[in-house]
This record gives structure tokens, sequence and C-alpha cells, in this order.
């Protein structure tokens, strides 16, 4: 079928008249609501989008769809039954979040955890981080649309998650961690294969950067998307592996290490001097294989001896104050906790890692494109739960 | 220092630590001057242990502080702001009570008296925040006294903008304005919501309308007509 002249110069004219209306219209701004119920979001946060076009003029995260009032639950339990409701803040890694504590716990109680408790918590506390992060791997890659990477997510996930099982008895929220040790000792056989998870999950890792770092639809839309400088990535707040992607070197691990034995193995803290989509990726990725070799090199050493160190039967925290925090998967998690003498704690504030670092979407999220909401919050990497706690 | 743990091991490397405490100490003594000097009086007590420092400002200079730590000492990293209610509970634990508070709710017994923490304190609420220098490792927890009949203190918004959600928190869950916040609304809890949960008056209402799970609730046996056991004489 051919084109007439006429045709041709009725097309042109319909596009004329509508770039005149364009014109003479002027768009209003529209407000665009994402979520609570988007993948990206981990659970259930709503972002209120104020848009001029395709950018956004300004984001407000509400949230609180699943606030459950852990601090006020908290005072009215034993130590020991607080460790129930904490390993449901940030349920991916939830082993990590009852070290810091049973470590501000224990510090009250000037008890410490025999060595080879603390060993052991050291890897199952690593364990964690592996679990969590290898879930954003393979997540990440969702929302620039690949959808076979998460498969292999879960797919490698499984082999720590069966690992934490075979030594905690549960898989997601383990409650295993006790004021001064551990409930129980590692079942036979678990060390070699521990060893081979952690050979899978390095595999994992060399297939996700061959499928997903080097591709170029991925590097087109995280490059020098969601820039955030290091000063007010710190000033907000952030932590772990957003605060590392911006060329801060401080991983509290390595900087101001307290009950656990990250000191003890040689073993790097990356960073990324971009501060961009790509670069919190990038971190997450090269510490997830750092995590493989510190658990490795954990295996190694574990130091023979008792699990549990000596305290009373009813736990009785004398008065005080401590804050005690530690790396956790997602970021800086502490615990203020305060003391009267009592079974169960006086005021526990809790800080949360996600809680911070989704603060600063308000101020990153300002003037950038649709498509480009989803991304960066995926590469923030939070989960809902230690948002809302 | 009496440690509970039995290892030699541990012993060593806690007495190593202690050994090592008191250049921190010098370190945070000096801190300490300087902030005295900056902040004059309103430098109300000080506290160290074990390398952690606290200070109580009063409430007019807690912007100050925020001030003089991120210019002046370099303390860049916010890590939270809260608050504490001292006053204790008067409705106790809920849970050593013998009987079920869904059917029978407790008085409110007297509250016993206040007493308060770290760096001691005059006043029911008090602020809590803690500050990073991520580059020499030092950190700081700020304390200041709210007076009960004017629950407000100056917004680090300014000066940290990361305290913005934390003070929307603080706001809703105690009920302490912060002036200069750019908007303190719900950020948890309906908009509806009436009261402030953290406060110690605050009952746990989770206790009051369900049984508490924890509670030996023993269901009574099926009985028969003559008021015998039913189950009498069955196999256990």
């Amino acid at each position: 079928m051919t084109v007439t002249e006429r045709q041709q110069l009725s097309y042109i004219a319909a596009q004329a008249a509508d770039a005149r209306v364009n014109l003479e219209i002027e768009t209003e701004g529209m407000t665009l609501n994402i979520g609570p119920q988007h993948p990206a979001t981990h659970g259930t946060l709503r972002i209120v989008a104020k848009l001029d076009g395709e950018q956004v003029v300004a984001a407000e995260p509400v949230m609180g769809y699943m606030h459950r009032g852990y601090e006020k639950l908290a005072e009215v339990r034993t130590y020991p039954q607080v460790t129930t409701l904490i390993n449901r803040i940030d349920w991916l890694g939830s082993f990590a979040n009852e070290v810091p504590f049973i470590l501000a716990a224990e510090r009250l109680m000037e008890v410490e955890a025999p060595p080879r408790a603390q060993w052991i918590r050291t890897i199952l506390f690593e364990l964690s981080r592996i679990a969590n992060i290898t879930l954003f791997l393979g997540d990440m890659a969702v929302q620039v649309g690949a959808i076979t990477p998460v498969f292999f997510a879960f797919r490698d996930r499984e082999h720590v998650l069966n690992q934490i099982e075979a030594a905690t008895g549960g898989r997601f929220h383990p409650n295993f961690d006790r004021i001064g040790g551990l409930k129980d000792d590692l079942p036979a056989g678990w060390i070699a294969e521990t060893r081979q998870a952690m050979r899978k999950i390095r595999n994992f890792c060399d297939e996700i950067e061959e499928l997903v770092e080097g591709n170029e639809i991925f590097q087109a839309r995280t490059r020098g998307i969601g820039v955030i400088p290091p000063d007010v990535g710190l000033s907000y707040g952030l932590t772990g592996a957003n605060i590392r992607a911006s060329g801060v070197d401080w991983d509290v691990r390595r900087d101001s290490p307290c009950g656990l034995v990250h000191n003890q193995v040689d073993w790097k803290v990356w960073t990324h001097p971009d501060g961009d989509s790509f670069a919190r990726f990038w971190v997450r990725m090269q510490e997830t294989r750092e995590a493989t070799k510190i658990v490795d090199q954990l295996l190694d050493g574990i130091p023979s001896g008792p699990i549990m160190a000596k305290v009373p039967v009813i736990i009785k925290v004398p008065a005080g104050e401590a804050y005690v925090e530690t790396e956790n998967p997602l970021g800086v998690m502490g615990y203020y906790v305060v003391s009267k003498g009592d079974l169960f704690p006086f005021r526990v504030k809790i800080r949360s890692a996600s809680f911070s670092n989704v603060s600063i979407t308000p101020w990153l999220l300002r003037g950038v494109y649709v498509p480009d909401i989803i991304t960066i919050l995926g590469s923030l990497y939070f989960i809902l739960g230690d948002i809302d706690r | 220092m009496s440690r509970l743990s039995s290892t030699d091991a541990v012993e060593a490397g806690a007495e190593a630590a202690e050994a090592d405490a008191p250049a921190v100490d010098v370190e945070a003594e000096a801190l300490l001057a300087r902030l005295g000097d900056a902040l004059g009086d309103d430098l109300v007590e000080s506290h160290t242990d074990q390398g952690a420092v606290w200070v109580r400002v009063e409430r007019d200079a807690w912007a100050d502080l925020a001030g003089f730590l991120r210019d002046e000492e370099g303390f860049g990293f916010f890590n939270f702001l809260s608050a504490i209610d001292w006053m204790p509970s008067p409705f106790g634990r809920d849970m050593d009570s013998s009987v079920d508070n869904a059917l029978d709710p407790p008085e409110p017994k007297e509250p016993d008296p206040t007493e308060t923490g770290v760096a001691g304190g005059d006043t029911r609420f008090q602020l809590l925040a803690r500050v990073n220098d991520v580059t020499s490792g030092r950190s700081i927890i700020a304390k200041a006294d709210l007076p009960a009949d004017d629950l407000r203190a100056p917004s680090w918004v300014e000066v940290y903008p990361g305290a913005d959600w934390h003070e929307r928190e603080a706001w809703e869950m105690f009920g302490i304005d912060f002036d200069g916040h750019p908007g303190l609304r719900h950020i948890y809890l309906p908009g509806e919501f009436e009261g402030h949960p953290l406060r110690k008056d605050y009952p746990l209402l989770a206790r009051r309308v369900k049984p508490w799970p924890g509670l030996v609730d023993v269901e009574l046996m099926p009985t028969t007509d003559d008021g015998g056991d039913a189950t009498e004489g069955a196999e256990p």
C-alpha cells in the first residue's frame, strides 16, 4: 500500500495540531501512588510521588503498615523472651538481629561468652548476611526486568538456610543466641557441609556477575542513577553497603568490634567511589564473597570448650545503660538497653538500619525519572520489618 | 570487675581490654573538656564507661550541641534520636499476675519513685541521641532533660537532615514537640490515633483485650450430670 502525498500531509497536520495543544494546555502535576504492595518494597511500603511529566518533583514514603511496636512489647518481656520478637525485625537475616541485643545484655551483666560460642556466633552471623544479601543480588535484577537471576538466588540461598536450620532448628527465626553463649553446639558433619555451601555461594556470585553485572541494560539502568554523596549519606544515617558504595570506608565489624571475632580472620572492607545504584549492587556482591571467606576461615579455627558461660537460670540484668551495635546485613543495627535491675528491660531503643537508610529517599528521589524510582529503592535494599519494627 | 565466665582465655582478653581502656578515656576527657569550653554551663553532666561517652546538656543547648559536634568535632554520622520516659510503669508488667488481665483488669498501682540512669536526670522525659565520627571511630550519646509541662526541644533537622524521621517518631511515641521541624506528623500510627504509646502510663492494650498466651490456662474437664468426672475410669 502506498502512502499518498495527501495522506502524508494530513498526518503532518495532525502532529502539528497535537504539538500546539500540548503547548497551549499546561499539564498539571500528577500524583503517582507506588505500593503498598510492590516487589521493590520487600513488604508494604507506599511511596507517594508527585510527578511533572516523567520526573519526580517530591516523593514521600508512607510506612507503618507493619508497625508492631517491639519497643513497647520488649518492656513487658524477660530478656530471653525479647529475642523471639527481634528475630522478626529483619526476617531475612534473623540471627544477626539477636546478636547486638544479647551483647548489650551481656555487657550490662558483665558476662562474656566462651570463645567457642563467640566463633560459632560469628559464623552464624555471617551466614545470615549471606542468606540475606544473596536474595538481594537476584532481586536487584528483577527491578530492571530480568526475571531469571532471582530463581538462582532462591535456589542457592537454600544451601545457606539448610545450614542455619541444621545448626539452630529454624530456617528464618533461629532464636538461638543466649545471654552467655548459644543454645546448642554444632551438629556432626556441619562444618564440611557449610564449606560446601560456601563454595556454592561463590559459584552463585560468579554466575550473577556474568548474568547481571556485565549486562548492558543493567548498567544503563543503574550507572549514575541515585548518586549519594558521602557527607549527605552520613548526615542521613546511611550505613552498611549503602554508605560504603559512596566511598566511606567504615565497617563496624572492623572498626569497633564488640563480642564477635571478625578481627581474628583476614578479610577486606569493600568500597566503591561512585555512590550510584550500581555501586551499591557491586559492594554487596563483593561483601557476599568476603563473607564466604570469613566463614571458611572461621570454620578452620573454631576453638574447643564450653558453649555457655556460667549464667544464672533466672536472668536479672543489673541496672545500667548499654548501647551495642553490629554490622548487620542491611547496615548498622544497635540496641540501647536501659535496665533497672529487673527481669525485663526498662526501655529498649532499636536502631534499625533500614529506617535510616530509607529516610534519604525524599532527598534522593527528587528529580529522578519514574522507572528509576524502582531501581533506586531496590538498590537501597531495605526490609519493611526493619523499618517499621 | 567480676566476670562470670569460667575460661582463662576470656579473662586474659578482658584484662587486655581493660589495660587499653585508659588510652580511650584520655581522648574522651579531652573531648569533654572541649565540649565544656564550647557549651559552658549548658553541659550539665557527663559520664564515660568502656569507651562510651554520655553527655547531658540543657534543653536550650540541644541544637548548639549538634552543631558543635558536627562542625567542630567532625561527628558527621547521625546514628539515632529517641527519648526515654523514666516514670516507672503504673501497670507493672501485666504478666506477673496470676489472673487473666482481659477478664479482670488490675487497678493501676502507685508508681515507684523515678530513677534516672547514666549521666543523671531531673525530669520524667529525656531526649536521647547518638552521633558518630566514622573516620576516627568516636561516638557520643547525648541526653537532655525536658520539663513535663513543656515537652519541646530544638530540632536537629537543620544540622542532621536524618533527624527528620526520628523526631517524627519521638513526637508520635512520646508527644515531644520539636521547634523548627518541617512537618511533625504521624509516621507509623494512623492519623487519628490518640495518645503516645511509648509513654509508661499508656497501657499495653494487647494485654487487655485477650489473655496473655503465656498464662497457664487449664480448661475444666467435662462433667457428668451427677457432678462426677466424665473421664473417670477412662484409659489415660
